[in-house]
This record gives structure tokens, C-alpha cells and sequence, in this order.
């Protein structure tokens, strides 16, 4: 969600009306923006924890307070103060929605944009221009203007990789315009950068500068997008002058300043909807400060292939307002009001949906609301965002709450149903439950348990070597418990559990007619850490979670227990042994003590009721496993599947 | 009788230390304190030290018998120390032979006007005599130094006392104890300069009866055993007082961990309101069921590497339903249904990146796909699931790069935002949240959408408790449900009221391997204070 932080008595001054902080709040809130914050510069500097400024220095910084206000993702008229009171004024009644005026160009020849289709095609393809005529500058909008085009470029632009906006004093080049896109080194210009002021630079070499100059860090970001293409992307006028080196940096000879009069705006895109969503939104945010506010003058943009024959063309910006319909009852059913037709008319004048009309529609569905969507709100697709407006407008708070007549009986998933049940058993056993990461490292997952490194879901992002790959055992998360509570005491023996999912790769497993290559598994994973190994007590853990189960021993697996075992009534086929887990004839065996490892084997009416299936292993953990984990004591662990005794 | 555990040890009043000597034994000591009392009332021992002297028996031990007569109220103890000068080996041998200013006047007496050299001195008293006795022969002016030949000759030879052997004898010879008034401080400390003597504080004690003084100690019994009902002598067994401000044995057993137990009240909570739970057990995902069947843009922040964890292997999905994918391409690209679509290109291969879920509405998805295209047709459900999600968001005190993700929806004919807000109403009554207020708000799959916010009971105030909003219709229509149904949903964090719960002020304190099992073990249960219950304390 962006952040947009403006002057608070700017605001008010805009608005023409004064808020506590507490009454803006509430405006914003029932408006759908957020007061995130009141600070100023010099709060903020005092509150820094990475710098940290001197008493003169912060002496120097203004005490000037500062709404921090959080916007809707999608509202890119609400990134700067003047969208933001805008908004607010037609909210609250006191202005009307403006309406966008495109004008006819006061100089045809100079409005005028030639692109060179197979260069920039190569590397960004289009451009759309408007020009805004006796635009009035002060320093507090020229900031704005500035800080709008940096928003757009973090958010709607994706950090300028889908558009860069580039805007220039038009006075001080020379329509038309060319875009084209060129060798880096045939490209030179003085760029509009703070270092070197008035230095020359071809396109290669700014490239270096960029990615080298501590000055420019902020610039850095943005070289990989056209850094390694054989052409770069630019912007000139009829005399060969460097407007722009999109996405890069505008040149230093169209620089706008204070006394900028005629603002010739640009934006070069990947994708030519955001791009004139782009130019659209700075369009409807500045026009207001031209001669005649809301005016803006066309661009014509011709694309020419290598002949110079025109293939493609079109007038911008589009500023293109809209009608669309949304029917009464829709509106009222959806939201769960009930407003009358006409009043619902009006409710969208409050919401930048006005003028609104109702016009009639079929007998099924009613009167319709007709709203005139205005080039700023690109996020209205559909009726529904119609409705959601009228929702805000009406007020959210004010709705009647209802409950959905849905009849329905709750269920769980008897996956979790199983775990759940075992987690209470487990935990009446005298084991202590945690909650470990479903992220690790290759080397926790594989290396440190002495086992081969084998397949498992990779990440191509993680954020850092503990978040490598979706572990495939629970038993690394136990063991690095177990170490980070040494101080706990084991003369007891310490016992831990966990029941959760491992994923692993698998090409057949479909869900929802679909095939990741990838299945979760559920497991319980348990050790037991004390003055002597253990075995016996997770052996016990074994069998208690078969009878648990209703899992009948093999006679011959308890043949020699004598009176120890107690037979229990146990579901009809389904059976459990154990055998020893030979070292070296599995990936996990290298795990376990040699000769003091086991394997556990089911037989269920699931697996055919003959061949037995491994369903999890346990034994006392080798001492170079521990030595890996840092732990102290001797450590027996257990590991099986959940899934084959559902 | 059976060993007396560790803790009924600790429970019962006996605080005494024994000291192992074999003999005499500790009911001898009893016996010797007990009767020196026998007297009368007003019976004392007014040095325990003195005591131990006269009576030949070690301090140390009366001490701890005292101590555990004390407890049980026979004898009552009063502190006292004794201050007293002791001699030091030095000083000994000045009590026989007399101080070293003396053993050298003597020989310098006996020397005559001639005096003696320093080595004739030495051989005639020894060396260490003849350091200090010189200096202090000096001093005295009992002795000069001859300036032409060097040697000492004495100055006074009649009068003069031995103060010093004087003044150590009169210490020796007095009381033990009590010689602290026998000379005076100046003398004292000029012994004590000349590290003589020292001065010794020793610690004893005066004792008298107790409340329960009897001549004879009768033993209470710690504990009730099993011989003492076999052989009813618990009738006539006299028990010892309980100490009842100490905290009870450890219960030993094992315990859940707190976030799961708040999961399993949200659980009954959501069950209590006829949800049905989703399978939610599935962490890899296509992009496709992630982000594109909910009408996510493909251009949307979201879907960039550092919000979400991209999958290198396996990095592509190998198969979606693909009459399915081919409407919500078209949703995409070219609206339909009312809508007038993003307008962009829709990328399969975008689409088939595979990830893992960014939330569990990746499944919300396929159970309304499902619901569409089962046999029979769609049929209205509620839906709920708590499980895992993974961001990639630079982690802090309050994130960490997966967390539980509680999701609730509901999927009917013509429900709307009254019913999402009723329905989030009763969720939250569930977990004590009864104030509650709907900020508009914007998600890429849901319109309208609002964030809930709660007056949180135990942080005093408001604060965002979750999102919510009806899933926008490009969403449903190419899932093949039916036009008029729609889809209210909610979600929150399960880690946040967790935190909240218990206490808890960073997120590693409560997931992942740092936990302290101190923290899991003395975790309460999970219970919120239900609405009724607030009620009921304002009448």
C-alpha cells in the first residue's frame, strides 16, 4: 500500500478546512485512506535508527507537520496532495468532479511524435505525450510534480520497468519529437544528475557512472533494464537534442524549473494501457495548475517502419471519460441497502461518479444508474466497483449488519482431524509440541543429517541460506530446538514433537486437475534427548501411536514380549512391524547409530492388505548428527507419515 | 522409612545444616541443650560457645541443632557476637621471653660503655631480635649510636619495664572472651600495629526455652507413609507444620504449543458457525491458482520476486484445467461478464510459474471451481482453513517469511456486504472482539473490499484485526458459477491474536526453533472472554 506524505496545512489550505488529527482521521477512514502517521521532518530524523544527525543538523530541519496518508493500491489519483484533496473536497460536497478538457493543439507541427517501430521495439516499445499549456509553478508543486512521477514510478511503473515518465520544459526544445532507440554510444547528452554538473556522457558510459557513482544510488536500480541491450531507448527533438534516456534520466537541457511555462510530458512503456494510465493520471493531477485548468493539449504519435511509412498512430492523452451503467437493484443488493434510485444518483457525486442519471433498463433488472467514470478512476472494470463506491459514498459504518441465511454443518478435514487427535496423545505422553519452519537450508535438510542430497522444492528467491528449499523431514527443526534449549533439563530425558507437512517433488499428484510436480506429506516427527539414548522410549512412541490408531503388532514382532503386550481390539487389516534399518539401505539410514536404527512397515487393506509399506523410521541419532546440531545429549528420533493411516 | 522426597524436605520447617561427626550424635547435642534448660522458665545459655567449650562438644553442631529445635518452637535463639583479641605467634614468644627492645637493652646493658657492634648484637640475640628491638631501643632512646665507632651503647639502663610482654600477658591471661577491656585502645593498637595481635569476632548465640520447651525432644513426623497406616501410627504421630508459600512440584507431562491452541479455538469457533475446513495442505502453487483465477493482474507487485518465493525446482506447473484457464485468459485479456478486463496480454508461461501460496485463497479458488463443477451443480458452502502462507517480506519482530493464514468465505445467492459484516461480527464475538469498524479498502481480487478494524480488549484500543470483501465477479464467472451467487470472505493472521493473547512481543518468541520451551510449558489455555460474559459484568 503507498505511502504518500504531505504537508498537513497544504492539505487544509486545499481543502479550505481545518481538522484535529483525530477528525482527519475519521474523513479518511470513512473515505477509504488511512492516516498512517503525524510526524515531521524533524521527528522522523529523531526517530531514525540508521541515521543519525547532529543537534545543529537537526536544528536545520523543519518542525513543519506531515500526514503520512496510506492509499489504496490501485488509486493512483490519491499519490500526491492535489488528487488527495481533490478527492476529499468532492467527498465532502465541496466541489464538483472536474472535467478534463483536451484542447486543440496550439502547434500542430510541434505536437507531434515520430517513433522508429523496429528500433524501439527491440527494447521498449511505446510512448504516448501531452503537452500542458501556462502551467504556474511554485516550489511547493514543483516538489509535488515531482513526487507524484516518483510514485508512479515505484508503484503503477513497477520501478519504471513497465513505464518511466519523463517531463521537460517545451520551451526549451524544439518539436516534433522522435523516439527511437540507438547504439549507446552514438547516444550523447548532458543528463539531468546532481554529479558532474554539465558533463558529457555517451550512453555506454552514463551506464558506468550509474552503476559506480555513490551519488547516484538511486539511479542504480535502473540500469539492468536496458544496461545489456545493444540499443537504448531515447527521446529527441527536431534539432537532435537528448529529451530522454528512458527509463533512466531526462536530459539536462529540458530541465522544468520555477519559471517553466509549457510542460511537454512523455511516457515510454512496455505496456501501453499502464502507460496511459500513467500519463493520464499526471495529466489530471497538474492540469489544474494551466491557464485554463483541466486543459491539456494533444500529442499525435506516428509509428513508422523502415520505409518511414506510417504503420501505426494514435492521439494522446486519452483522457477518456466514460459512461457506465450499473443497475439500482444490483447496487442495493450487493451492498445490502436500499436507496432509492434517484438519491443513489446523487450519492456519486460524493465519489467522483458524477454526473449520474438513471436511465431505464429491461424489467429484470430495473432502473439503471448511469455514472460518468473520468480518466483518473482506471480502476473501474465493472458494476461492482460501482457499487463498492456507492458503498464508501453511503458509508460502511452505516450499513445494517445481516447474517447469510446459508445452512450449512461444520467439518473439518480428517487429515487435520487425525493430527489433532495424535497432537493431544502425544502431548499426554510427556512430549513437548513446537512449531518449526516449513523453509531451511540444503545443508540442515541433507548434509547435516548425514544423508545424500536429494530432490526437494527449491527456492529462486529466498531471502536468505535458512530459506533454501521446503524441507523434506521435520527432523532438522526438532534438532536446532533442541539446541537452542540447552538449559532446559535432560536429566529426565527432554522430549519434543512436531506434526506438520514436508513437501516433496512429485511429477503425479494432481489436485484440482492440476499438476505442480510437487505434494505436501503430513508427519510426526518426535525425539527424545537425555543421559542415555532413548530408543526404547520412542520405540514405545511407535507402538502407542499404533494402538492409537487401532494398528494391530505382527505376532511375530511381539512374540517375545511376554506379558508386556496387552492385545487390544484393533481395526480388521491393518497390521504394523518393525525391522532393523540396515545401514546404507536407504537415504535416511546414514541418520541413525549403526545397529540402532528401525524401520517401520504397514500393512493396511490401502496397500492391498499383502506388501507391506515403510511408512517412517526411528532409532538413536548418529553422533556426528549431533555433533552437526550442537547437541549435547544422546538423542533417539522418530519420523513417519500421517497420510497411510487415515 | 521410605526416603523423604527433595520437596517434602523443602516444605517442612527445618531449615538446620548438620554437619557430619560421628559422634557425639544430634539427639546427644538435643539432649545436653535441652537439659541445660531444664532449670526453670527463665533458664538460659547465654554463649552458645561456652557452652560448646564446657560441655566438649563442636559449636558448629549445636548451632544446627539449635536451629532445628527452633523450628519447632523448643528453644528460642537470639544472636550475639563476641569480640576478642588473640595472640600471634610473635607475641607468644615475647610472653616467655620478653619483647625484643628489651633482649637488646639487656645485651647493651651487659655490653657496658663500650657498646657492641651491629654483628655482636646480632650473635647475641639473633637477627630478627636485633632488627626490630634496635629500631625500637632507638626510638625509646634507651640506646645511641656511638658516631665515631659505629657502636650501639646503651643510655638508660635502670627503670625500664617490659610494657609490651605486660600488657600481652594480662591479654592472655584474661577470660576468653573478655579481654578486650584489659588495656587500653592506644596500647591495643600500637599491638596491633606490630601485628601481635588481631582482633576476633565470633559469632554464638544465647538460648532459652521456646514456646513448646519439653526435656525431651518428641520427633515430627514429615510425612504420611504407607508403614504409618499399616501400623496405625498415624493415630499417635505428630506431624510437622507445613510451609504452604512455596510453589507445588513441576507437573511434568507435555504441552502444546500456544499458537496451536489458539488455532483450535478458532477452529471450534468457525466449526460452532457451520464452516466446513478446506484442504489446505498443498504449498506449491501455479501462479495460475495463486494470483490469475483470482483476477490478479499478471503486472500486479505482488507477483514480484520480493513479495513473493518463486520456485526454481520444480519452476514450472505441468498442467491446469485448461478450458478453464482458457476463460480466465479471455477475463484477463478481454473482460466479458459485465467487465471490461485488465486489457493486457495474459502470459501462460507467467501463469505457470510455479510458488509458493502467497494465502490460502489459492485454495479458496479450487474448492469454488470445484463447487461449480461438481455433480449436481453448485450448492451454497462456508468454507474455512488455518494454515500456512510464505512471504517474502523483509522479516521484523511482527514477520517472518511464512505465517497462518485464517480464511473464511461463504458462497450463496445473493449475499452481500451486511452479511460479510454480520458474518465477520460473529466471527470476531467468538475471540471477545465486540467493537468493531469497516475501512474501505482495496484488494486485486475482492470488490468491495474492507480492512476490520477492532477495539482490541486487551490492547486497549483500535487496530486493524484483518481484511475482508466479496470476491469480484471476473473471479467467479469464469469458474462457471452460477451469475447471482456471490462470495463474502475474511481473513487474518493467526500469529497476531497469538502474540496478542499471550503476550508475546517478537514473532521468533512464538514460531520457528528459537522458541523457549519455558514459554510453550507455561503457556495457559486458550479462552477469550466471550461477549455474554462482558455483558454480565456491566449489569
Amino acid at each position: 500500500m503507498p505511502t504518500v506524505g504531505v504537508s498537513r496545512d497544504a492539505l487544509f489550505a486545499h481543502l479550505g478546512r481545518t481538522y484535529t488529527d483525530e477528525e482527519f482521521d475519521e474523513l479518511a477512514f470513512e473515505f477509504g485512506v488511512e492516516l498512517d502517521e503525524v510526524t515531521s521532518e524533524k521527528l522522523e530524523a529523531t526517530k531514525s535508527d540508521t541515521v543519525k544527525l547532529s543537534k545543529a543538523q537537526l536544528a536545520e530541519l523543519s518542525d513543519e507537520v506531515i500526514y503520512k496518508i496510506d492509499v489504496p493500491a490501485n488509486r493512483y489519483d490519491l499519490l500526491c496532495i492535489e488528487g488527495i484533496s481533490r478527492s476529499l473536497k468532492v467527498f465532502l460536497g465541496d466541489m464538483d468532479a472536474p472535467t478534463f478538457n483536451i484542447v486543440e493543439a496550439s502547434d500542430e507541427k510541434v505536437a507531434n511524435m515520430t517513433v522508429i517501430k523496429s528500433n524501439t521495439d527491440t527494447i521498449r516499445p511505446y510512448v504516448v505525450c501531452a503537452i500542458l499549456r501556462d502551467v504556474t509553478f511554485d516550489e511547493e508543486r514543483y516538489q509535488s510534480f515531482i513526487e507524484l512521477q516518483d510514485q508512479l514510478h515505484r508503484n503503477l511503473c513497477r520501478n519504471r520497468t513497465l513505464v518511466a515518465v519523463g517531463t521537460h520544459d517545451l520551451d526549451e526544445v524544439k518539436g516534433p519529437f522522435t523516439y527511437d532507440a540507438r547504439s549507446p554510444k552514438d547516444i550523447q547528452f548532458v543528463p539531468l544528475t546532481h554529479t558532474d554538473e554539465g558533463r558529457e556522457f555517451d550512453g555506454a558510459s552514463l551506464m558506468e557512472h550509474y552503476e559506480t557513482e555513490v551519488a547516484c544510488k538511486h539511479l542504480k536500480p535502473f540500469v539492468p533494464i536496458i544496461k545489456n541491450s545493444p540499443l537504448y531507448p531515447v527521446v529527441l527533438d527536431s534539432e537532435g537534442t537528448v529529451l530522454s534516456l528512458p527509463p533512466i534520466i531526462n536530459g539536462s537541457k529540458s530541465r522544468i524549473t520555477l519559471n517553466t511555462k509549457n510542460v511537454f510530458i512523455e511516457c515510454t512503456a512496455t505496456d501501453l494501457t499502464k502507460a496511459n494510465i500513467v500519463l493520464d493520471t499526471v495529466v489530471a493531477m497538474f492540469s489544474e495548475y494551466a491557464a485554463v485548468p483541466f486543459s491539456v493539449e494533444p500529442v499525435t504519435v506516428n509509428y513508422v517502419n523502415d520505409a518511414n511509412d506510417v504503420v501505426n498512430s494514435y492521439v494522446t492523452p486519452q483522457m477518456y471519460t466514460r459512461k457506465e451503467t450499473a443497475s439500482v437493484k444490483l447496487v442495493n443488493s450487493l451492498i445490502g441497502i436500499d436507496v432509492d434510485p434517484e438519491p443513489m444518483a446523487m450519492l456519486c457525486n460524493k465519489i467522483q461518479l458524477g454526473p449520474a442519471r438513471i436511465i431505464p433498463g429491461t424489467d429484470e433488472e430495473g432502473p439503471l444508474l448511469e455514472v460518468t467514470v473520468p480518466p483518473t478512476r482506471s480502476d473501474i472494470l465493472h458494476a461492482v466497483d460501482i457499487a463498492e463506491d456507492i458503498g464508501i459514498a453511503y458509508g460502511y459504518n452505516n450499513i445494517v449488519k445481516t447474517a447469510p441465511q446459508t445452512c450449512t454443518v461444520g467439518k473439518e478435514q480428517p487429515l487435520n482431524h487425525l493430527g489433532d487427535l495424535l497432537r493431544e496423545e502425544i502431548g499426554r505422553a510427556g512430549y513437548v509440541e513446537v512449531l518449526t519452519h516449513g523453509l531451511c537450508s540444503r545443508h540442515d535438510n541433507f548434509t547435516a543429517l548425514k544423508r545424500p542430497v536429494t530432490a526437494a522444492v527449491s527456492l529462486s528467491n529466498p531471502a536468505n541460506v535458512e530459506y533454501e528449499v521446503v524441507r523434506t523431514t521435520l527432523l532438522p527443526g526438532l534438532l536446532k530446538c533442541l539446541q537452542h534449549n540447552k538449559s532446559m533439563s535432560f536429566t529426565g530425558g527432554f522430549k519434543l514433537f512436531e506434526i506438520s507437512d514436508v513437501v516433496l517433488p512429485d511429477d503425479k499428484h494432481v489436485v484440482t486437475e492440476t499438476i505442480v510436480g510437487a505434494k505436501n506429506a503430513r508427519r510426526v516427527c518426535a525425539t527424545y534427548s537425555g543421559p542415555t539414548s532413548g530408543f526404547e522410549i520412542v520405540h514405545g512412541l511407535v507402538d502407542r501411536i499404533m494402538t492409537l490408531c487401532e494398528v494391530a503388532p505382527q505376532d511375530d514382532y511381539v512374540a517375545s514380549s511376554g506379558n508386556a503386550y496387552v492385545k487390544v481390539h484393533c481395526k480388521e487389516g491393518w497390521y504394523y512391524t518393525i525391522r532393523e534399518l540396515k545401514t546404507g539401505t536407504s537415504d535416511v539410514s546414514g541418520t541413525y547409530f549403526p545397529g540402532r536404527a528401525a524401520e517401520i512397515l504397514l500393512t493396511s487393506p490401502k496397500s492391498g492388505g499383502k506388501e507391506p509399506v515403510v511408512i517412517g523410521t526411528f532409532g538413536i541419532l548418529h553422533p556426528e548428527v549431533l555433533g552437526n546440531f550442537d547437541i549435547l545429549y544422546p538423542t533417539s528420533a522418530v519420523e513417519l507419515n500421517l497420510d497411510p493411516l487415515l | 522409612p521410605p526416603p523423604v522426597s527433595k520437596q517434602i524436605k523443602a516444605r517442612i520447617r527445618s531449615r538446620g545444616h548438620h554437619h557430619l561427626s560421628e559422634q557425639p550424635t544430634m539427639s546427644d547435642i538435643e539432649s545436653a541443650i535441652l537439659s541445660a534448660l531444664s532449670s526453670g522458665p527463665d533458664a538460659t545459655i547465654p554463649d552458645s560457645f561456652a557452652f560448646a567449650t564446657t560441655s566438649s562438644l563442636d559449636h558448629n553442631s549445636i548451632v544446627g541443632t539449635c536451629k532445628s529445635l527452633e523450628a519447632d518452637a523448643y528453644v528460642s535463639v537470639a544472636e550475639r557476637s563476641t569480640q576478642f583479641y588473640v595472640l600471634g605467634k610473635e607475641a607468644e614468644s615475647i610472653v616467655q621471653n620478653g619483647s625484643q627492645e628489651i633482649l637488646v637493652l639487656n645485651a647493651l646493658i651487659a655490653a657496658g660503655e663500650d657498646g657492641l657492634s651491629m654483628p655482636e648484637l646480632q650473635s647475641a640475640v639473633g637477627k630478627d631480635v636485633c632488627k626490630i628491638g634496635m629500631g625500637n631501643c632507638l626510638k625509646n632512646k634507651w640506646a645511641k649510636k656511638d658516631k665515631a665507632s659505629g657502636k650501639l651503647i646503651a643510655v638508660a639502663t635502670e627503670g625500664i619495664k617490659d610494657d609490651v610482654k605486660e600488657q600481652l600477658i594480662a591479654l592472655k591471661s584474661a577470660p576468653e572472651g573478655e579481654n578486650t577491656k584489659v588495656i587500653d585502645d592506644k596500647a591495643a593498637a600500637a599491638l596491633k600495629r606490630r601485628k601481635l595481635i588481631s582482633l576476633i569476632t565470633r559469632k554464638s548465640y544465647t538460648i532459652s526455652r521456646g514456646q513448646e520447651y519439653a526435656p525431651q525432644r518428641v520427633k515430627k513426623a514429615a510425612d504420611l507413609t504407607k508403614e504409618m497406616l499399616e501400623s496405625g501410627k498415624w493415630k499417635d504421630t505428630t506431624f510437622k507444620e507445613y510451609n504452604f508459600q512455596t510453589l507445588g512440584n513441576s507437573v511434568g507431562g507435555g504441552y502444546l504449543h500456544p499458537l496451536m491452541k489458539v488455532r483450535a479455538e478458532f477452529r471450534k469457533i468457525l466449526m460452532e458457525m457451520g464452516f466446513e475446513e478446506m484442504p489446505t495442505n498443498k504449498w506449491v502453487e501455479s501462479s495460475f491458482w495463486n494470483f490469475d483465477s483470482l483476477f490478479q493482474p499478471q503486472s500486479h507487485p505482488a507477483r514480484d520476486a520480493h513479495d513473493t518465493f518463486f520456485i526454481k525446482e520444480p519452476a514450472a506447473t505441468i498442467s491446469v484445467p485448461e478450458e478453464y484457464y482458457e476463460r480466465v485468459k479471455t477475463m484477463h485479456e478481454k473482460g466479458g461478464s459485465g467487465s471490461i478486463g485488465y486489457r493486457t496480454e495474459f502470459k501462460r508461461e507467467e501463469a505457470m510459474k510455479n510458488l509458493l501460496r502467497t494465502h490460502t485463497t489459492a485454495v479458496s479458488s479450487q474448492m469454488l471451481y470445484k463447487l461449480a463443477n461438481q455433480p449436481g451443480g453448485f450448492k451454497p458452502a462456508k468454507y474455512y482453513s488455518i494454515d500456512r502462507v510464505f512471504r517474502n517480506e523483509s522479516m521484523d519482530a511482527t514477520h517472518l517469511c511464512e505465517f497462518h493464514q485464517v480464511e473464511g468465505l461463504v458462497a450463496d445467492y445473493n449475499l452481500s456486504l451486511g452479511d460479510l459484516i454480520g458474518t465477520i461480527e460473529t466471527f470476531f464475538r467468538g475471540i471477545g472482539i465486540t467493537q468493531l469498524r469497516f475501512k474501505p479498502a482495496f484488494n486485486p481480487y475482492t470488490e468491495p473490499s474492507m480492512e476490520v478494524f477492532g477495539y482490541h480488549p486487551d490492547l486497549k484500543k483500535w487496530t486493524e484485526i484483518g481484511n475482508s470483501g466479496m470476491f469480484r465477479p471476473e473471479m467467479l464467472a469464469p469458474m462457471g458459477l452460477p451469475k447471482d451467487v456471490r462470495v463474502i470472505a475474511w481473513g487474518l493472521s493467526l500469529e497476531r491474536p497469538t502474540m496478542i493473547k499471550y503476550r508475546i512481543d517478537n514473532i521468533r518468541n512464538l514460531f520457528g526453533h528459537k522458541v523457549d520451551m519455558g514459554m510453550t510449558k507455561n503457556a495457559p489455555i486458550c479462552r477469550f472472554e466471550t461477549a455474554e460474559e462482558e455483558e454480565e459484568e456491566k449489569v
